[in-house]
């Protein structure tokens, strides 16, 4: 184990050391970045919940460009990525491209099946259309959902 | 950011790391690209059931109690303040870690036991979370709340509710225990005698990564 932590200090030497550079005032402007991100995100989920003023997809557009600006700072000040070689960058970034494709394949493929279902699926459609009562949820046996 | 390559220079011919980090550093860093596929795949399969049906609760009526303040309507203020305090946390971590750097066994010390009562903060939070929400009876296969447009919803909420914050929570709790570990381990010296603290900086990487996971899980359930 010792003789692996050593070969692990050795084979940084012949680098520029960056041991010194740690930035405590960096990382509090992350903090204060991801704090008004999430507070921002929180007054508008508010705003929307109380008036409906703007459309929830557009409302959920800015939900995201906001979660990947938080994801960004974190990986890049406090995970300390955006301050590797860019070779180590690549081999994460570019990976984690993947999800691109993951997200756009497996959402598609849901609201086909929701297209699906409305149009051959009698008893899924008239689910859809029937309200229900609100139900106390402290009375016991009484579970909706509970199949 | 990036260093230049100098002309010339052959950076895999050996006796140097052509990435500046140490070994476990860099497998620390593909774990947590595996886990962030094993998030992913769990997050994108919720996603693409939601996209699969007609309505889905209302999140801001599902998660709007606090503790101690009764039947009080607070949306989202409770899981806000778990978010505050895993972003905290991870601050103290980036302290932590600056402290390794600087040989500073005391303040590691101090910074990680500060993190560690971070974690604890946020798994209590989520312990009383589940436990309201269980008495509400929502639990797996159980799911007491309506869609936002009135009609019946189905367990699918509460299945993935219960799945994917529990398997973010019992990161947190791996983390929690490494991090108490990293504590003892720094307590004993063992660190100071090897000469440096890249064990620390590890495990920050984890944690970092649980903040990180958080972020979308809250934005997936608690905003979207």
């Amino acid at each position: 184990m010792t003789e692996h932590m050593d070969s692990a200090n050795m084979t940084t030497t012949g680098l520029p050391q960056e041991k010194s550079e740690f930035n405590t005032k960096a990382i509090w402007r992350t903090f204060w970045i991801l704090l008004a991100i999430t507070l921002f995100e929180l007054l508008i989920a508010i705003i929307y919940y109380e008036t409906h003023f703007f459309p929830k997809h557009l409302l959920n557009g800015v939900f995201i460009i906001m979660t990947l600006a938080k994801a960004f700072f974190i990986i890049a000040e406090f995970m300390h990525l955006g301050h590797e070689i860019r070779n180590l960058v690549m081999t994460i970034a570019i990976p984690a491209l993947l999800f691109v494709w993951f997200l756009i394949a497996f959402t598609w493929d849901g609201s086909s099946y929701h297209n699906l279902r409305m149009r051959y699926d009698r008893y899924q459609f008239e689910q859809s259309k029937t309200k229900v009562q609100k139900t106390e949820h402290k009375e016991e046996g009484k579970k909706p959902g509970v199949e | 950011m990036a260093h230049t390559v100098p002309v010339g220079q052959k950076w895999w011919s050996g006796g140097k790391s052509p990435f500046n980090v140490e070994y476990g550093k860099l497998m620390m860093w593909y774990f947590l690209m595996s886990d962030a596929f094993t998030f992913g795949a769990f997050l994108i399969s919720y996603g693409s059931i939601r996209f699969s049906s007609s309505s889905w609760p209302n999140p801001n009526e599902v998660f709007r109690t606090f503790p101690f303040i009764g039947e009080m309507s607070v949306p989202l203020a409770f899981v806000s303040l778990m978010t505050f305090i895993l972003i905290m946390s991870s601050v103290t971590m980036v302290m932590a870690v600056g402290a390794g750097q600087a040989q500073d066994r005391k303040a590691v010390m101090k910074w990680m036991f500060l993190t560690i009562l971070g974690g604890l903060a946020f798994l209590g939070c989520q312990a009383w979370e589940w436990t309201h929400l269980h008495a509400e009876g929502a639990w797996w296969g159980r799911n007491p709340f309506m869609n936002i447009d009135g009609t019946q919803s189905t367990t699918n909420f509460t299945n993935y509710f219960f799945t994917i914050t529990g398997f973010h929570g019992f990161h947190v709790f791996s983390g929690v225990i490494i991090n108490t570990i990293m504590l003892i381990k720094t307590w004993r010296g063992d660190f100071e005698r090897k000469g440096h603290y890249l064990m620390i900086e590890k495990a920050g990487l984890y944690w970092h990564f649980v903040d990180l996971v958080w972020v979308f899980v809250f934005t997936c359930f608690y905003l979207l």
